[in-house]
């Protein structure tokens, strides 16, 4: 039913995206037949370091979160298998899976321990570990010290025997390609946008229902798996392995190829794999003759490039080239079933209740024993002038930031103490003051991380596509919701197009499609110009009329006035009065301390 | 324990306090530069090198690399500044700009050729060493980081990174693969009861202090000094009243080239210092200033004496170890710093 009233998705009759893909796959695929041997083995080489270079992408360029140490995982993968192979005797077909759990298992402590860091604290510390892996290899005596190990056997594929450059670029191309889809179906999943949300910070991301520790975690070993099976790859093709390769220098130097390419694209990885490693091999010819010395001079140039890329093109090359291919349309996948809904509370029930509410900021209370009650069906109103604690109090009942003392209880449960991502999963759901959409995603994109909480799917099942069904249901609902506030004609538009008016109201839809029994708005007028707030104002009535419960923080009087059912209204961090807008409005207290007459110390004497 | 014999305990302890005062005031230099412009500045320990390695060129009566690199990005911080210039229509400016940096870069050429060759004392010879590695450090922020200056704090650290490499890689064409020392500024040794200690370290000690002890007096009593301090504070209030970030960036920069620099010549007696030395010297300086959360100088400067000190006394009974006892150290310091330090929840930079 759903389908027939939404607006055909702008896509091209020729999916030409899929054919350039295609073609660049069998190109891929011809290179080792053609290529003189020599470069066959830096084909290798690309196809192994855009690996590590793609789960680079989805930790730093995705999620935010800049590492200098995946050479060192690189090298847990490489000398897991060199070990086993060399001392053990296995098959390189169990060690990979060794790899993985050796490289998981430490990737999953190093990152319990760092990723709780916050900023710049993590990328020193993925510099300190990376240097203590390095020195840890070249020290121990039973991974050869600095000098290696070696006669590391070929990897066997049905009887053959991958020792030629020609026959193992293909494995290494298979596995660059697997990766690649995997990554980009990754992407485009739940768990993709909540990793794209999450890269603004955790805030955004909580609030829809995303455990954002726990998923840092996800993509963190993610990534360190990639480079472990990176690391098997180039232990198989070089057939020996010695601490060199998984130094920090080495570490850095995938950080910038991700850099270069472009951090935010899968495509950019490979890019920047080929660019780098094309560029070192030319320029370690070139420069030791020019500068009369041996040494590695190219990183002189690496260096300069780096800076030259951030100065002039911070998102990278790729997003350059990428102008000049054709653009993919966005699909809508056929839907089949639809997201379970929520149970609405009775109108006129009690559904929010907050009791004697206090939050204590050093000496400051910017909330002091404030209660309110908010009831199933009605829009509730909170006003105050500027620093009355009505943000606070927001962040209070969002879980944002946790009372010191009092209750607060939403539909019979105490919620006081839950964080964001609970309260969210109980039914809340918010806008924000400052608008947090990401501009690069299409209105639809950004109005499904709202359902992420509604989802079930994980890593595993986005990476392989498996979670098309639950996809499809998300992308309709939110299709309705865009269709419910107005936006569904620009569904497939990017989000960054949008006037502040209309990226309000998608936050609005955003919300929406959680199917909150309540929903949080923080100064939804603030920046509006007067036609945008009459739109705004009429679409809240709408949703109220639809038996949605809205509780909004306002500012703007004449928009709260004629909006609400009922007022509560704060100054210095208590409550005021409360009541219905033409209670509120005969209040004289609430005009003193709007109007600011002269009543000043009263005030200020019965707050302290 | 070996280590805690009475005649070898004071040793190690005072090598520690050598190396660890020179890692306290790179600490200072790494705080300051991130306080005020949010560069963690990975490059630090190449300015040490850097000073280590032009004083033993001028030692041998060559005129160093760094006369080269620091004409370069006199030339290019120039056509950077003049290229603005000219495009806000200020010609004669512009103009003045060029001149100026080519009669300076004459200047410094001219005086290098003439004076390098005649080996002049020590003394000459160290200054003449902060003369070419000093500006290095503004002309680094003017050519590297003022354009990224309102890009994030890791997008400038990647920045950092680059810069390390493309200074290390320099520093190879510049002095070659082999390791130098350079003289003491105070040779001999003194006897404390049992223990003999060199003068040198003596001295490192003292210049190190006395230059905190200078820039305390710099932050609290000159008007540059409260500016900076502003600009760390708050950068956009510090524009607000006249204070340019550019020039308070320019002004941390050559402080901390001229600081490492310094460092580089403390240390240079002690230490065979090699093209790619700097890495390990900026990090163990970095590990004091996280300690110190990269904002308390004082702890700043504490955490660097700790890490000189559990470096000396691990390369005595560890050696091949003394690296990863001392960066697996940092693990836990940089987790208790990032969980004892406010997070703002939104709307960060």
């Amino acid at each position: 039913m759903t389908r027939s009233g939404s607006p055909a998705p702008a896509r091209p009759a020729f999916p030409a995206r899929t054919l350039l893909t295609g073609l660049a796959a069998t190109v891929a695929l011809l290179l080792p037949l053609i290529l003189p041997l020599f470069q066959v083995t830096l084909l290798v080489n690309i196809a192994i370091f855009a690996i590590v270079a793609i789960g680079l992408v989805l930790l730093t360029g995705i999620l935010g979160l800049t590492s200098f140490g995946q050479a060192a995982f690189m090298g847990l993968g490489a000398y897991t298998t060199a070990v086993l192979t060399t001392q053990a005797g296995w098959s390189p077909w169990l060690t990979l899976p060794a790899g993985f759990v050796v490289t998981g298992l430490i990737a999953l402590f190093l990152g319990l321990i760092t990723l709780r860091m916050q900023g710049h604290y993590l990328p020193l510390a993925t510099i300190a570990w990376g240097m203590s892996l390095y020195y840890i290899f070249g020290n121990t005596p039973a991974l050869g010290g600095f000098t290696g190990i070696t006669d590391i056997p070929p990897v066997r594929l049905f009887g053959w025997s991958l020792s030629s450059p020609r026959t193992f670029a293909y494995l290494a191309l298979v596995a660059l390609g697997l990766v690649a889809l995997g990554a980009q179906f990754l992407l485009s999943s739940r768990v993709g946008r909540a990793m794209r949300a999450l890269r603004g910070g955790p805030v955004v991301a909580e609030a829809f229902g995303v455990n954002a520790f726990r998923l840092r975690v996800q993509v963190f070993v993610l990534a360190a798996l990639l480079a472990s099976l990176a690391g098997w790859l180039y232990a198989h093709s070089q057939r020996f392995v010695n601490p060199t390769p998984f130094s920090l220098q080495a570490g850095i130097e995938y950080l910038f190829m991700a850099v270069v390419g472009g951090s935010q694209y899968v495509w950019g990885a490979v890019l920047g794999a080929a660019l780098i490693t094309l560029l070192r091999e030319w320029l370690q010819n070139l420069l030791p003759a020019l500068i009369g010395a041996q040494g590695n001079f190219e990183v002189i140039v690496f260096g300069v490039l780096i800076i030259l890329t951030l100065q002039f093109a911070p998102r990278g090359l790729w997003p350059l080239l990428e102008r000049a291919l054709p653009q993919s349309g966005v699909r809508l996948l056929p839907q089949r079933s639809r997201l379970p809904g929520r149970a609405m509370p009775q109108p006129g029930t009690p559904l929010l209740q907050v009791a004697h509410a206090v939050k204590q900021f050093g000496g400051l209370r910017a909330v002091n024993d404030v209660s309110f009650e908010l009831r199933a069906g009605e829009i509730l109103g909170l006003i105050g002038p500027n620093g009355a604690g009505k943000s606070t109090m927001f962040n209070l009942i969002t879980g944002v930031a946790p009372a010191t003392s009092g209750q607060v209880i939403f539909a019979g449960r105490d919620i006081t103490r839950l964080s964001a991502e609970q309260i969210h999963r109980l039914g809340v759901a918010r806008t924000f003051q400052h608008v947090h959409l990401l501009p690069d995603l299409t209105l639809l994109a950004n109005t499904m991380l709202g359902g992420y909480a509604r989802g079930k799917a994980g890593m595993v099942a986005s990476l392989l596509h498996l979670e098309r069904g639950e996809e499809a249901a998300l992308q309709h609902e939110a299709l309705r919701q865009l269709q419910r506030v107005g936006l569904g004609e620009q569904a497939f538009t990017l989000a960054g197009n949008l006037a502040l008016g209309q990226q309000r109201i998608l936050e609005v839809a955003r919300a929406l499609v959680a199917d909150p029994t309540l929903l949080l708005l923080d100064e939804p007028a603030a920046g509006l110009r007067y036609g945008e707030k009459m739109e705004l104002a009429a679409l809240l009535r709408r949703l109220r009329d639809e038996g949605v419960t809205v509780l909004i923080v306002e500012h703007d009087m004449d928009l709260v006035m004629n909006l609400v059912d009922r007022l509560v209204v704060m100054n210095y961090g208590e409550r005021l009065a409360g009541g219905t807008p033409a209670e509120i409005r005969a209040n004289p207290a609430v005009r003193e301390a709007y109007l600011g007459v002269d009543l000043t110390e009263d005030l200020a004497g019965g707050a302290a | 324990m070996q280590i805690f014999d009475p005649t070898i305990f004071p040793i190690l302890a005072a090598d520690g306090l050598t190396n660890g005062a020179v890692y306290a005031l790179l600490a200072l230099a790494l705080v300051l530069i991130f306080a005020v412009t949010r560069v963690i500045f990975i490059p630090m320990g190449e300015f040490v090198v850097f000073g280590t390695l032009t004083l033993a060129s001028l030692q041998l009566g060559k005129v160093p690399g760094t006369l080269s690199l620091l004409l370069v990005l006199l030339g290019v911080a120039a056509l950077m500044e003049a290229f603005t210039q000219f495009r806000r229509g200020q010609t004669r400016q512009g103009l003045r700009t060029l001149i100026g940096a080519g009669l300076l870069g004459a200047a410094l050429w001219v005086l290098a050729g003439w004076i390098v060759p005649l080996k002049p004392p020590l003394a000459v010879q160290a200054l003449l060493t902060l003369l070419l590695v000093a500006p290095l450090g503004p002309l680094v922020y003017r050519t590297v980081y003022q354009p990224l200056q309102n890009a994030t704090v890791l997008v400038l650290l990647i920045a950092s990174v680059a810069l390390h490499l493309v200074l290390t890689g320099l520093a190879l064409v510049f002095f070659g693969p082999e390791g130098s020392r350079t003289p003491p500024f105070a040779p001999g040794n003194v006897r404390l009861g049992q223990v003999t200690l060199s003068q040198q370290s003596l001295l490192v000690i003292l210049v190190s202090a006395l230059l905190m002890l200078g820039l305390y007096f710099f932050f609290e009593r000159t008007m540059p000094g409260k500016a900076l301090r502003a600009t760390a504070v708050n950068r956009l209030g510090a524009r607000l009243v006249g204070i340019s970030p550019s020039s308070a960036g320019i002004l941390t920069f050559t402080l901390a080239a001229l600081i490492g620099g310094l460092g580089g010549m403390l240390i240079g007696p002690s230490v065979a210092m090699t093209y790619d030395s700097g890495f390990l010297i900026g990090l163990k300086g970095f590990i004091g200033a996280i300690i110190g959360g990269l904002v308390s100088y004082p702890l700043a400067a504490a955490g660097a004496l700790l890490v000189g000190l559990i470096e000396s006394f691990a390369s005595f009974s560890l050696s091949a170890w003394k690296e990863v006892i001392v960066f697996t150290l940092i693990l836990p310091v940089l987790l208790w710093r990032s969980l004892t330090t406010r997070h703002l929840p939104e709307d960060e930079e």
